[in-house]
C-alpha cells in the first residue's frame, strides 16, 4: 500500500506541471492556415490529449493565448470558450501577412524542504493550497531544487502573402525560424525548419512530428528528426493534413535565480496541402 | 528566409515590355466539363505559366465570382485554388486587368498566350476548384514559340491544349 500511495503522489506532482511535462500532448489546431483577403477569421481548437487532434482529456486554458499581428502589433482572440474537453477561439485576420497565435510560458517550478516537510514551488493555481513562489522559500530551507520552465505553443496563420516578422527571435528558450514558410507546405516538398535555443541554432535537437487523425489509424505515426549543426531539421510530408511538431530540451543553463536546471518545450501545428 | 522573400511580384512582367515577337503567338484552350451533379457551381479556375527552370509564375487568367461582395466576397475562396495561391495568387491584387474575370460556363475557353512571352520552356498550369465539388490541377510542359501540346484533366477539367496560333 505504501508504495502505491507514493506512486500516486508522484503522479499528482507530474500533473501539476504544464502539459509539456506530462504524457499528454498540448495542441492547438486551426481550421486552416492559408486565407485569402483580410476579411477572414481563423478558428482554433485547443486542448491536451494523447491522440492528435482528438479532444478527450482537458481543454487548454485561454488566458495565456496571445496574438501577434504581421505588423508587429498585438492582436486579440475573440469568442473564446472553454468546454469540457477543448477550448475554441477565433482571430480576425484583418492585416495581410503571417500571424502568430499562441502561448509563451516562463516559470520556475520545484521543491524545497523546511521543518522536515517538502513544499512545492510553482504549478497551477487552484487545488488545495495556493502555489508557492521562489520568494516564499524560507532562509533555512534545505534541498532547494528549482527548474526553470520555458514553453511555447504557436500557430502561424497567413492572410494573402506570407511575411516573416513574427519569426523574429527573442533569444529565450526554443524558438522556430522557418527556412521554408510554415504556411506553404505541400506533400512531396520537404520543408526546412530551423530551431534556435537562446537565439542560436540548436544543433542535434530532436524534433518530433506527428500527423493528426490518430483515431483513424492504428499507429501513432510519430517520426523523429534531428537538427543539423545549423539547427535545421528537414521534414518531409507523406500525406496532406495537420501535423503536430514538438521539440524539447533540458539543460543546466537557467536564467532564473537559484534554478539549477532549465526545461524548454516548443509546440506548433502546421498544415500540409496537396501540391 | 530567402525562399519567403523570393515568391512575390508575379505580375510585374506585364507592363513596360516592348516589341511583341509574332513567334510567341499561341492559344491555350481550357475545357470545363459538363458535370451531372445535384448542386453545380461554376468552378474557380486559374491559368498560369511557370518557367521550366524555376522562377516566378505568371498568371494568365483567374475566373472567380467577381460580383459577390459583402461579408464573404468572391475573393474569399481564391485560396482554394491552392497551387495557384501558393505560386503567386497570394500576392495578386484582384480584380486584375486582362487577367481576372467571372467564372465560365462548361465549354472550351480560349486564352491567348501573351505576346511578350519570351521564347523558352514553360509549364502551363490550370487549376479548377468547385464549390461543393472537387479540385484538379493539370500541368502541361510547353515551349515558346508555341508548338501544339495537350493534356487533360479527369474530373474538374477537360482538355487543356496549346495551339500555335
Amino acid at each position: 500500500m505504501k508504495r502505491f500511495s507514493t506512486r500516486l503522489l508522484a503522479a499528482a506532482a507530474i500533473l501539476a506541471l504544464p502539459a509539456a511535462a506530462s504524457a499528454h500532448r498540448q495542441w492547438m489546431v486551426p481550421n486552416a492556415t492559408v486565407f485569402s483577403g483580410t476579411n477572414s477569421w481563423v478558428t482554433v481548437d485547443a486542448a491536451a490529449s494523447n491522440d492528435l487532434f482528438f479532444a478527450d482529456h482537458q481543454p487548454m486554458r485561454l488566458d495565456g493565448v496571445k496574438v501577434w499581428a504581421p505588423d508587429g502589433s498585438e492582436g486579440a482572440i475573440a469568442n473564446g470558450s472553454t468546454g469540457r474537453y477543448r477550448s475554441t477561439f477565433d482571430v480576425k485576420l484583418d492585416k495581410p501577412g503571417t500571424w502568430k497565435i499562441g502561448t509563451f510560458t516562463s516559470a520556475v517550478m520545484g521543491s524545497f524542504k523546511a521543518n522536515g516537510e517538502e513544499r512545492r514551488i510553482g504549478g497551477r493555481p487552484g487545488g488545495g493550497t495556493p502555489p508557492l513562489s521562489v520568494a516564499d522559500i524560507p532562509a533555512d530551507a534545505t534541498d532547494v531544487k528549482l527548474t526553470e520552465v520555458i514553453g511555447r505553443n504557436e500557430l502561424y496563420i497567413t492572410a494573402d502573402a506570407p511575411s516573416s516578422t513574427v519569426f523574429t527571435p527573442t533569444g529565450k528558450g526554443i524558438e522556430f525560424q522557418p527556412v521554408t514558410h510554415p504556411d506553404e507546405l505541400v506533400v512531396g516538398e520537404p520543408a526546412s525548419f530551423r530551431f534556435l535555443v537562446d537565439g542560436k541554432p540548436a544543433g542535434g535537437l530532436k524534433v518530433t512530428v506527428v500527423p493528426g487523425g490518430k483515431r483513424y489509424r492504428n499507429d501513432d505515426g510519430a517520426r523523429d528528426f534531428t537538427t543539423g549543426a545549423d539547427g535545421v531539421a528537414k521534414i518531409d510530408w507523406p500525406t496532406p493534413g495537420m501535423y503536430w511538431i514538438n521539440a524539447s530540451l533540458t539543460d543546466d543553463k537557467p536564467s532564473a535565480p537559484r534554478a539549477t536546471q532549465r526545461r524548454m518545450n516548443y509546440v506548433t501545428t502546421v498544415e500540409v496541402l496537396l501540391p | 528566409m530567402r525562399e519567403i522573400a523570393m515568391r512575390t511580384t508575379p505580375f510585374l512582367l506585364i507592363g513596360g515590355m516592348i516589341a511583341a515577337p509574332a513567334s510567341a503567338a499561341g492559344t491555350i484552350n481550357v475545357t470545363i466539363p459538363q458535370l451531372k451533379v445535384a448542386e453545380y457551381h461554376r468552378p474557380y479556375v486559374a491559368v498560369w505559366l511557370e518557367p521550366a527552370g524555376g522562377g516566378a509564375a505568371r498568371t494568365l487568367a483567374v475566373w472567380y465570382d467577381v460580383k459577390k461582395g459583402g461579408n464573404e466576397p468572391g475573393t474569399k475562396w481564391l485560396s482554394d485554388l491552392r497551387a495557384w495561391w501558393r505560386k503567386g495568387g497570394k500576392s495578386a491584387k484582384m480584380p486584375a486587368d486582362g487577367i481576372s474575370g467571372a467564372t465560365r460556363a462548361p465549354g472550351t475557353h480560349a486564352i491567348p498566350l501573351p505576346a511578350d512571352l519570351k521564347p523558352g520552356n514553360y509549364v502551363l498550369a490550370v487549376e479548377a476548384a468547385r464549390e461543393t465539388g472537387g479540385r484538379e490541377h493539370v500541368t502541361l510542359p510547353i515551349s515558346v514559340p508555341a508548338k501544339p501540346a495537350k493534356a487533360a484533366g479527369k474530373t474538374e477539367l477537360g482538355a487543356v491544349t496549346l495551339s500555335a496560333r
